[in-house]
């Protein structure tokens, strides 16, 4: 069955939209990921432009962050001061970032840094997340493993604006985290994505937050960064459409509840290790698409009045 | 007889003027004026029918309403393929479909299509400056290329049916992609190598219901429709949660 996007201006399959949802919401609920970073690559595959996909798949991580934040918080484990700052940095990086697409758009540059910025974010994530896991493999297997530190002090705690944060039980420079906030949030912007998968690393290992806090505290946080982006890219390039997001919403929704349930019966190395394997497939793709010499070396596009 | 009608029909416009000779010549109309994109648009059939008066062929030209369009060429750079050199080019119809009763070579001369830009290779655009005739006739030839894959610009010349050389009928098809705006129908009456009538009639392609209410919304009160989506967004992603939670 057809449906027609009104502002994507297209014919799609409405169970095509809705598996694209249930499966990547499948893959997001097994590996406690966004799935932007896959999303938003399948729309552009299927022919949605950039610019649309983008903007869109921000307002369905908005929904989908939602419902994980809402049960941390629950839970108890969403580090509230420590998302605000964070907060703050999303919605200076946001903002930038949106005027960015909207230049680059009008450069007819964006798919280029669209794909470029997956490349690279995607490979280095899923290579050093790959690693990782294997590593852990293999300690397993010896049983044995040294204990990582409690705390280690490097150049970033020597920034001024120490905060305390009691939740994470940290005493740092809040510029540390504002700067993680400022650079996920052009990210979101530019990929259409959450930034989770680069800000949990971020959390983990830059800030030194304890692990137990940082899902929840960067769900809190992607709620409102998605948001900013959500609201810019409607003002700023009318490309957030309603009908898209809410079809992969629903397809998402029981995705992920059944990928959550799936989840449980794998071991952590192992989701980390597929998950990884996952990100540098899509990594792979967007690289093949960049340097794959193109069907037609020209390609047309509105001029975009000025 | 054909000589002599001939002669009426040319004769005609130096009394009462072309709408006359054109009414006379030939008469068409379209079974709808208006294309509506609904939720399950997938592409749209208007029938245009109409009588002639005598002989002749028939050529219709669909023209979508006028676009500016940039032609960007790919460039190899440090391995990666990069938007290089754009050419703008003005007043490009966002659709071009024609249809004719035979090969339109057969019937009509060059000159005749040419001024009547019937045909793709006939279209005159706003042609970009600071560009020399070669690089232009590429970039050109490679929008129209793109227009083609797009399916906007039919590569095939549709069939128009000629029944006891007086009524006439063709059936226009309209991608699912249509682009919305004001369109342009043209029919020709062509007799002997030149024009001996023509008729242009308007056809509208528009959103309509929901398709047009939401795409009205973003675009007229993009504040308020960003913080529409973001509420959708935050309940149904609440609502999920609850839902979920209890199951």
């Amino acid at each position: 069955m057809q449906i027609y996007l009104p502002i994507a201006e297209m014919s799609v399959d409405i169970f095509l939209l809705l598996g694209m949802g249930a499966g990547v919401g499948f893959l997001s609920g097994l590996f406690g990921v966004g799935g932007g970073f896959l999303m938003t690559p399948l729309l552009i595959f299927i022919g949605i432009s950039p610019a649309v996909a983008v903007a869109t798949e921000a307002n369905q991580i908005v929904a989908s962050s939602v419902s994980g934040a809402l049960a941390h918080w629950r839970r108890g484990s969403v580090d509230f001061k420590m998302g605000l700052v964070l907060l703050i940095g999303g919605f200076i990086g946001s903002t930038f970032g949106v005027l960015l697409f909207t230049y680059l758009k009008t450069l007819g540059q964006i798919d280029l840094v669209i794909r470029l910025s997956y490349v690279a974010f995607l490979g280095v994530v899923g290579a050093l997340m790959f690693f990782e896991s294997i590593r852990a493999m293999f300690r397993r297997r010896r049983q044995s493993g040294t204990r990582r530190r409690l705390h280690e002090h490097l150049w970033v705690h020597g920034l001024p604006f120490k905060m305390r944060f009691r939740k994470s039980k940290l005493y740092i420079s809040a510029l540390l985290p504002l700067g993680v906030g400022v650079l996920v949030g052009i990210l979101a912007a530019i990929m259409g994505v959450g930034g989770g998968f680069l800000m949990v690393p971020a959390m983990i290992y830059l800030i030194g937050m304890p692990t137990s806090v940082v899902v929840g505290t960067s769900l809190f946080q992607i709620i409102f960064v998605t948001a900013n982006v959500t609201f810019l890219q409607a003002v700023n390039n009318q490309t957030v459409d309603i009908v898209l997001a809410l079809i992969l919403l629903i397809g998402g929704v029981v995705g992920a509840q059944i990928g959550t349930r799936a989840g449980g019966r794998l071991r952590g190395e192992e989701l980390r290790g597929l998950l990884a394997a996952m990100v540098l497939l899509v990594c792979g793709k967007m690289l093949f698409d960049l340097v794959a010499t193109p069907d037609d070396l020209f390609s047309i596009d509105l001029l975009v009045s000025d | 007889m054909g000589r002599v009608l001939r002669y009426l029909v040319l004769a005609v416009p130096l009394a009462v003027g072309p709408a006359a000779v054109h009414g006379n010549a030939l008469v068409a109309d379209l079974s709808k004026h208006l294309v509506a994109i609904t939720t399950g648009f997938t592409g749209a059939d208007v029938l245009l029918y109409g009588a002639i008066d005598g002989e002749g062929d028939i050529a219709v030209v669909v023209r979508g309403p006028n676009q500016d369009v940039v032609v960007r060429r790919k460039e190899r750079i440090a391995g990666v393929w990069v938007n290089g050199r754009n050419l703008t080019f003005r007043r490009v119809p966002a659709f071009y479909a024609v249809a004719a009763t035979r090969k339109i070579t057969d019937f009509a001369p060059e000159s005749v299509l040419s001024r009547h830009q019937i045909g793709a290779e006939h279209l005159r655009f706003g042609q970009p400056r600071q560009a020399g005739d070669i690089e232009i006739k590429l970039f050109r030839e490679a929008l129209l290329r793109n227009k083609r894959t797009a399916g906007l610009y039919p590569d095939r010349v549709g069939r128009v049916s000629v029944l006891g050389n007086r009524l006439f009928r063709t059936l226009i098809t309209f991608p699912a992609n249509v682009p919305t705006g004001t369109y342009s129908v043209e029919v020709f009456l062509i007799r002997d190598g030149v024009v001996a009538g023509a008729q242009t009639t308007p056809l509208i392609v528009s959103k309509v219901g929901t398709e047009a209410e939401i795409f009205d919304f973003a675009h007229n009160q993009a504040p308020l429709y960003g913080i529409v989506a973001i509420v959708i967004a935050l309940v149904a992603g609440w609502l999920a949660g609850a839902i979920f939670r209890k199951v």
